[in-house]
């Protein structure tokens, strides 16, 4: 049968995550409240990636998955930054 | 013996788990594309996005984040306490994940009407007079993309509607965590999108 061992995640490690979700919520409207220009901007920016990586892992499960979906989810991210990239490419450097 | 008929009910944990991803993919090119959209409008229009952005309201917006990061955390805990038989548990946190994403609507829903008290909604005249194109830009992708994530919200407290039906009837457990575990990737899927929502349109002024 089928009964290969499910991780349990215990409700401590999401009382962390949680927490440190939080904390970097807090960080980066405090990041935002000084003017730093575009510092700012990327400062959110990776502060929220830091915090999506986060979701994605631990309440996702995706730390927990086998690879092959980690791939997968990782694959979309990538692919996403490259039209990004490249949709930007055009406003910066032709217009 | 020979003419029995077994109904074998097919459950596939793997299969439905990968069923979701691929939604969600989908979901989040859907969002992509809107951000993508949001990207090229703040380069091109910088001073404008500047200053509309300084007429939304950073705690509101703080206070839903925090709201959905929490109701993330019961969500993923409601997952735990089912794989430990702990019933009454998983009901409870579902309930507590329900209440909280209602009170986000409730916050979004005050938001938006004080906005429109100003004057400030798709098509309105006075908006046309006093701003520039870029501000209504602005304000025109605020309300497409907080309203789609709020319609997020809505699918997700339905999904999760049935998830609790489910469990409470027996026929999700620890067993046959699916639907619950599917519940659960929608409603992180919703939290995800608000994590990029959030300082696009609250904090970066």
């Amino acid at each position: 049968m089928k009964n290969e061992e499910h991780q349990v995640v215990p409700y401590r490690t999401y009382a962390m995550i949680l927490l440190l979700l939080l904390g970097l919520t807090f960080l980066s409207v405090a990041i935002t409240r000084i003017e730093l220009g575009r510092l700012t901007v990327a400062g959110a920016l990776i502060l929220a990636s830091v915090k999506a990586t986060l979701v994605l892992a631990y309440f996702m499960h995706l730390k927990f998955d086998k690879p092959y979906i980690r791939i997968m989810v990782a694959f979309v991210f990538l692919m996403f930054a490259a039209v990004l990239a490249v949709t930007m490419l055009d406003y910066v450097f032709i217009r | 013996m020979a003419h029995a008929v077994y109904h074998v009910e097919h459950d596939d944990p793997e299969g439905s788990k990968i069923g979701m991803w691929l939604f969600i993919f989908t979901e989040l090119l859907l969002f992509g594309g809107l951000f993508i959209i949001y990207s090229v409008y703040r380069y091109l229009n910088q001073e404008a996005f500047h200053l509309a952005a300084e007429e939304l309201n950073t705690a509101t917006g703080t206070v839903n984040t925090v709201i959905l990061l929490v109701s993330s955390m019961t969500m993923a805990m409601s997952t735990t306490s089912l794989r430990k038989n702990q019933k009454k548990m998983t009901l409870g946190l579902l309930t507590t994940t329900f209440v909280l994403g209602l009170i986000f609507l409730v916050n979004k829903y005050v938001e938006w009407g004080v906005k429109f008290h100003h004057g400030i909604f798709p098509g309105s005249e006075s908006m046309k007079e006093l701003m520039g194109q870029g501000e209504i830009l602005f304000f025109g992708l605020y309300f497409t993309m907080t309203g789609l994530h709020a319609l997020h919200i809505v699918v997700g407290m339905v999904i999760m509607g049935f998830a609790f039906v489910d469990v409470r009837r027996g026929k999700v457990d620890a067993n046959r965590a699916s639907l619950l575990e599917n519940a659960g990737l929608y409603w992180h899927l919703v939290d995800l999108i608000w994590i990029f929502l959030f300082p696009l349109f609250y904090l970066i002024t």
